[in-house]
């Protein structure tokens, strides 16, 4: 089982361009992103308990702090990714201070509100962020002097960022630090007078997811070539959320399905019906009825019974 | 009995939980290498004294030293790092884990590495054979690799003697480590903690006394959260005042 996938991933993903058409090849680009954005908001979620509802936040600010220094300073786009990243991250250390006086959800309400302070700033700042215009004409990087303007071109751009955000949020979950996360979602109270320092391993994870929903931001905006000040919305760090509960949180493979899952249906279901929300509701309600603790979970529980194992 | 600094030091702690004073004016000293009893009916605050020891909970006046350093404004983990380790009346386990790793993460929680991103917490092999030591010196080897949630009552209560031996503590704080057992878990358990070495010093709630006496060499009655008699072992039995507090005379 974990051959095949691994061969699907490892063989079918980097050849889709050849197979598919733009309209998949572009598709598949934007669930890449959204992966990005789900498995950073999953280190919180998932494997730190910490339910966040304004991770948005994290991808619209790198999305537009790369937007106006490329868009209306003329930086180049390393040294505007750079300074967006780390903006960004500056950012997450500054929430992670505010909102981690909270647990539960204290944190939850918090991180909606500041989210919800700067979807207004980009609304109402119209002279720095062209409001509800948003920012258009935007141009993607050319990294070592290839460009990604083509589809496929920007999906083995997106492809390749996406497998190292992957490996290294894989890489932080199974390492010991990874483990004391897991031990202060489980725990908090036992970590502590085990030597463990729960804040400060709270606000690390939390400034790490954010600088991954950054580098989600980067590649969102340049994808896009456009920012609006929905990218800011409840409504979009609420889809990240969905995602990951749909798809499994506290598991690797979990936000990915269920960004995928997400998006599709956002794609094709709203060609067919107009309240395509009403039916990602649905399957949302299908989901949590069926496997409770999301997709991935779900299908393994699945296998394991089907081959007469107990899960 | 003790040489030097206590190893505990409380001077004049008070607890309020709104109007109900849980620890009132409780001073006391543990030796170095001391086996403190702290016995008292429901509701004295011995647990409340812990959670003060440990740095759950503030204290709204009053000293706790360590080994003659002051601790009283510390965060738990730090207290940690100074050699306090306890355990928790009701069981505190990582339950979706094995073993192994639930002891793991005692022996992590005081080394450098806890903060390490990069290698796989799997791949320091040491770690886990201490763990795996610790666990057979509790006798649990055997359920090495069995989550906790597989394993019984009685078992998960030496786990957590484990977590807190694994981490080698200069203080020990057991709370009831020998609640809901039976009779020959109580004895397992009891061996268990008088092969504790003397490095460590032992304060211990419980409630059997029969059992507990035993492992005692000092005792601490507390009553609605005051010291009442506090002493040699013989001597706290045998005062008028213990008989009070426990038989009502």
């Amino acid at each position: 089982m974990k051959w095949i996938l691994g061969f699907i991933i490892a063989v079918l993903l980097p050849l889709l361009p050849l197979l598919a058409g733009d309209f998949y090849v572009n598709l598949a680009s934007q669930i890449l992103i959204a992966a990005i954005f789900a498995l950073s908001l999953n280190l919180l979620v998932g494997f730190g308990g910490m339910t966040s509802l304004g991770h948005a936040s994290y991808l619209g600010v790198a999305a537009y702090i790369s937007a106006l220094l490329t868009g209306r300073y003329g930086f180049e786009h390393g040294a505007a990714a750079a300074l967006s990243i780390l903006g960004t991250v500056a950012m997450a250390g500054f929430f992670g201070v505010i909102a981690l006086r909270a647990t539960g959800l204290g944190f939850l309400m918090i991180t909606l509100a500041l989210s919800q302070v700067l979807w207004g700033l980009a609304y109402r700042m119209a002279s720095v962020t062209n409001g509800d215009n948003g920012i258009a004409g935007l141009s993607r990087p050319s990294p070592f002097g290839l460009s990604l303007e083509s589809p496929a071109a920007f999906y083995w751009f997106a492809l390749i960022v996406t497998a190292f955000a992957f490996l290294m949020m894989a890489i932080f979950v199974s390492s010991s630090f990874g483990s004391s996360l897991k031990g202060v979602r489980d725990q908090p109270r036992r970590m502590a007078a085990l030597g463990f320092n729960p804040w400060m391993i709270r606000w690390i994870t939390f400034v790490y997811a954010g600088f991954w929903g950054a580098v989600a931001g980067l590649l969102y905006v340049y994808y896009n070539k456009y920012i609006h000040p929905t990218s800011l919305s409840t409504t979009s760090s609420a889809e990240a959320l969905l995602g990951v509960i749909a798809g499994g949180s506290g598991t690797l493979g979990g936000p990915v399905v269920g960004a995928a899952l997400v998006l599709l249906l956002k794609n094709y279901a709203s060609a067919f019906i107009e309240r395509w929300n009403m039916l990602l509701g649905l399957v949302f309600l299908f989901i949590v009825l069926v496997m409770p603790s999301g997709i991935v979970p779900g299908l393994r529980t699945l296998a394991h019974r089907l081959r007469g194992r107990p899960s | 009995m003790s040489l030097g600094t206590p190893a505990l030091e409380i001077t004049g702690l008070n607890k309020t939980f709104g109007g109900l004073r849980v620890t009132q004016d409780v001073t006391l000293s543990v030796g170095s290498g001391e086996r403190r009893l702290i016995i008292g009916p429901n509701g004295a605050g011995k647990t409340t004294l812990f959670n003060q020891i440990s740095g759950d909970l503030r204290p709204n006046s009053g000293r706790i030293k360590l080994f003659g350093h002051d601790v009283t404004r510390l965060a738990p983990y730090a207290r940690a790092h100074l050699g306090l380790s306890r355990t928790y009346q009701i069981i505190t386990l990582f339950a979706a884990d094995a073993l192994e790793h639930n002891v793991t993460l005692g022996l992590l929680g005081l080394l450098p590495s806890r903060w390490q991103m990069w290698r796989p917490l799997s791949s320091y092999r040491h770690l886990a054979e201490e763990a795996r030591r610790t666990l057979d010196t509790v006798g649990l080897l055997h359920l090495a690799d069995h989550p906790v949630s597989d394993i019984a009552y009685g078992e998960k209560r030496r786990v957590e003697l484990a977590m807190a031996l694994a981490q080698k503590p200069r203080v020990l704080l057991l709370d009831e480590p020998l609640a809901g057992l039976s009779n020959s878990e109580r004895a397992t358990v009891k061996s268990l903690i008088a092969s504790i070495p003397k490095q460590t010093t032992v304060v211990m709630i419980e409630h059997d006394m029969d059992t507990a006496l035993d492992l005692a060499e000092t005792v601490t009655l507390l009553n609605y959260g005051r010291i009442i008699v506090d002493g040699e072992r013989d001597k706290v039995i045998a005062d008028e005042r213990t008989r009070e507090v426990y038989l009502g005379a």
